[in-house]
């Protein structure tokens, strides 16, 4: 695989940096002491085009690539892993299933908005009772003439309290199983529709985790996102493409304790040396850097395979799995080299270990990643 | 309308600055950015081109590779841009720069409505030439260290910063107006920008391209038509950081006149 990159997405890399930098980072802190979502940061996301990165113009879409896209939740993810899930979740979940699954009608009216930011986007499908295994949905969709009703409740949507469009999805025929789920595109104005409790994070705690409920929430026909029963197959599908964002948002964290742990252990001096001058030290960084670069290499190698129209759900999963984890044995390892520091809140590398935990679970725990992997695998 | 911007890609010197033995910066062992100046004047080009639908034209002198510079400039939003570059050009000072850029301004066509626009100055050398000279030879008004910018029809209101205190002059275009960090903040490249400035018209002007203009003459470009020696290069000593005294009572004058008498000033 040829991991040159484009002009362009050097150029878009460059960008990225600087915008994290400059506007991301100076708010990290603040968004994760406070539980606070960043909306400012949305909005000047929005105007440079980076909540609709890979898709076309046609549709409000910035015109880019999806590395360019993975490169931009990796820069992000170094100084604030809440505002690179923002914009994952934004894009693999909500506008990427649209755009793929959506009619004509349905990519016109729902992606303009939600490309250019103005509209934010989430995903519903894990539920209290249906989480690794999706197929236990209990949210039911009955057709009444012109309408579905929806009737049950998500649990832990990413940026469920700000996204006013949601993919949802309810089981149009319980009988079938698998095959009787059905997505749906649900606005927040729906009438039966409401957000319920924002949920208290371990880490990502500026990001908004909460409840969807559904009480005879109308949904209208024409918002039946692709065929009914085809709803599993449209967030298995989704969920791939998703693995891309949380990997790249992992492989961020891992890469950002990196550069302050490069930055710490060259200033503190303990026994009369800077600590980069151990060799305890330097084979850690080593360690951690060599993890973060093959992560990085499963990562954009996914990314590129999804751009290229190849399959890719097998690339994805070893991307995520191996990036989520080498991300929380990364950011752990360099607590431990900031000591007693890295534990207080002074240093950004407690927030990053605490972020880099979810990326083990959110999207596919890294155990469903192994049943992904050996599944194609073809060990049974 | 047009709106031609003129931008140079200098040395980072916000980092370590490395001088060659004659005095001059070893440009090969320093990051390459965009002039911050210039990047005031793009910006404030810009805004106009969103007011009132101009085109931004970017122009610069400098050796092949700065074409990554100028994509990057038309990420922004810049429409076309020409880079002027030509082993004969090489080696110019203020003076012969200024008579290349100004040849190639002129080629692009300075019309009645158009304005020429450039940084207060570049980072590497601190002349602030470059720009005046430009308007001298073209025949423009000019009006430097712009901190505000206003236009209405063929009139452009210019809020002047200079070191103590302001000037708000008026002045119809066609003109050259230099630009301070003051006048705005540089926007970013959008991805969408990024991803179109390579599709974007983008021309050179060499030697041949602009030979039988008349400020093209081989005694005034080039090193052999540059009157500059440089004798010696440094980094000014910083200073510090100064005192701010809040107050308009007689207290915080008394320890105004206490601080001066103490430094033998009053």
């Amino acid at each position: 695989m040829d991991f040159h990159l484009t002009k362009e997405q050097e150029m878009v890399r460059k960008m990225y940096r600087e915008f994290a930098e400059t506007e991301v980072k100076p708010l990290a802190e603040e968004i994760d002491e406070e539980e606070r979502f960043p909306m400012e940061t949305v909005e000047k996301m929005a105007k440079l085009g980076m909540m609709g990165i890979y898709f076309p113009k046609e549709y409000g879409g910035a015109g880019g690539d999806v590395l360019s896209y993975a490169m931009c939740v990796e820069e992000l993810a170094k100084v604030c892993g809440t505002t690179a899930v923002i914009v994952s979740a934004h894009t693999s979940l909500c506008c990427a299933p649209i755009f793929e699954h959506g009619t004509e009608e349905q990519k016109k009216k729902y992606l303009p908005d939600l490309l250019s930011g103005k509209k934010i986007g989430a995903f519903g499908l894990t539920e209290p009772n249906a989480g690794t295994d999706a197929s236990g949905q209990q949210t039911t969709a009955v057709l009444e003439g012109d309408h579905y009703v929806l009737n049950g409740s998500k649990c832990f949507i990413t940026n469920g309290t700000v996204a006013e469009t949601f993919v949802v999805f309810a089981m149009t025929d319980k009988k079938l199983g698998n095959h009787g789920i059905s997505a749906f595109i649900v606005e927040k104005s729906f009438p039966g529709f409401s957000v319920g409790k924002h949920e208290k994070k371990m880490g990502i705690r500026g990001s908004s985790t909460c409840d969807l409920i559904f009480e005879d929430c109308i949904v209208p026909k024409e918002n039946l996102l692709g065929q009914e029963g085809k709803g599993f197959k449209i967030a298995m599908m989704t969920l791939d493409g998703g693995r891309i964002g949380i990997a790249a948002q992992a492989l961020g964290l891992g890469e950002g304790a990196i550069n302050e742990a490069v930055k710490y252990t060259q200033e503190r001096v303990q026994f009369k040396k800077r600590l980069s001058q151990f060799q305890n030290t330097q084979f850690q960084l080593a360690d951690m850097h060599t993890r973060m670069q093959a992560a990085q290499y499963l990562v954009y190698a996914a990314a590129m395979k999804k751009q290229n129209h190849e399959s890719y759900s097998m690339d994805a999963a070893m991307a995520k799995l191996f990036a989520a984890e080498s991300a929380s044995d990364v950011t752990r390892r360099a607590v431990q080299l900031f000591g007693g520091y890295g534990y207080t809140r002074e240093y950004p590398v407690e927030r990053m270990m605490r972020d880099a935990k979810i990326t083990e679970i959110y999207e596919g725990t890294s155990e469903v990643q192994r049943m992904v992997i050996s599944s194609h695998l073809g060990v049974k | 309308m047009k709106i031609i911007v003129c931008v140079k890609q200098v040395p980072d010197t916000s980092g370590k600055v490395a001088v060659n033995p004659d005095g001059t910066l070893n440009r090969a062992s320093m990051a390459a950015i965009t002039n911050p100046d210039d990047l005031n004047a793009v910006e404030a080009a810009l805004v106009l081109k969103e007011q009132t639908g101009a085109e931004v034209i970017v122009v610069s002198m400098g050796p092949p590779p700065a074409e990554g510079m100028l994509r990057e400039v038309m990420a922004r939003g810049v429409d076309r841009a020409v880079l002027v570059s030509a082993r004969e050009f090489g080696g110019s000072d203020t003076y012969a720069t200024s008579q290349i850029l100004a040849a190639a301004i002129d080629k692009i066509g300075v019309d009645k409505d158009d304005i020429v626009m450039c940084g207060r100055q570049a980072i590497d050398g601190d002349t602030a030439q470059v720009g005046p000279q430009i308007a001298e030879k073209l025949g423009l008004p000019q009006v430097s260290y712009a901190a505000e910018i206003t236009k209405e029809g063929d009139t452009i209101t210019v809020k002047r910063m200079l070191e103590d205190g302001y000037m708000t002059i008026k002045v119809k275009t066609p003109c050259l107006i230099t630009c301070i960090k003051e006048l705005n903040t540089p926007r970013y490249m959008s991805v969408g920008g990024i991803y179109e400035c390579y599709s974007k018209p983008y021309e050179i002007f060499d030697y041949n391209t602009l030979k039988d203009h008349p400020f093209i003459d081989k005694d005034t470009i080039g090193l052999s038509g540059s009157p500059t020696n440089i004798l010696t290069s440094f980094t000014p000593p910083q200073k510090g950081a100064g005192m701010m005294l809040e107050g308009a009572d007689k207290a915080t004058c008394d320890k105004l006149a206490g601080i001066l008498a103490a430094k033998h000033m009053i």
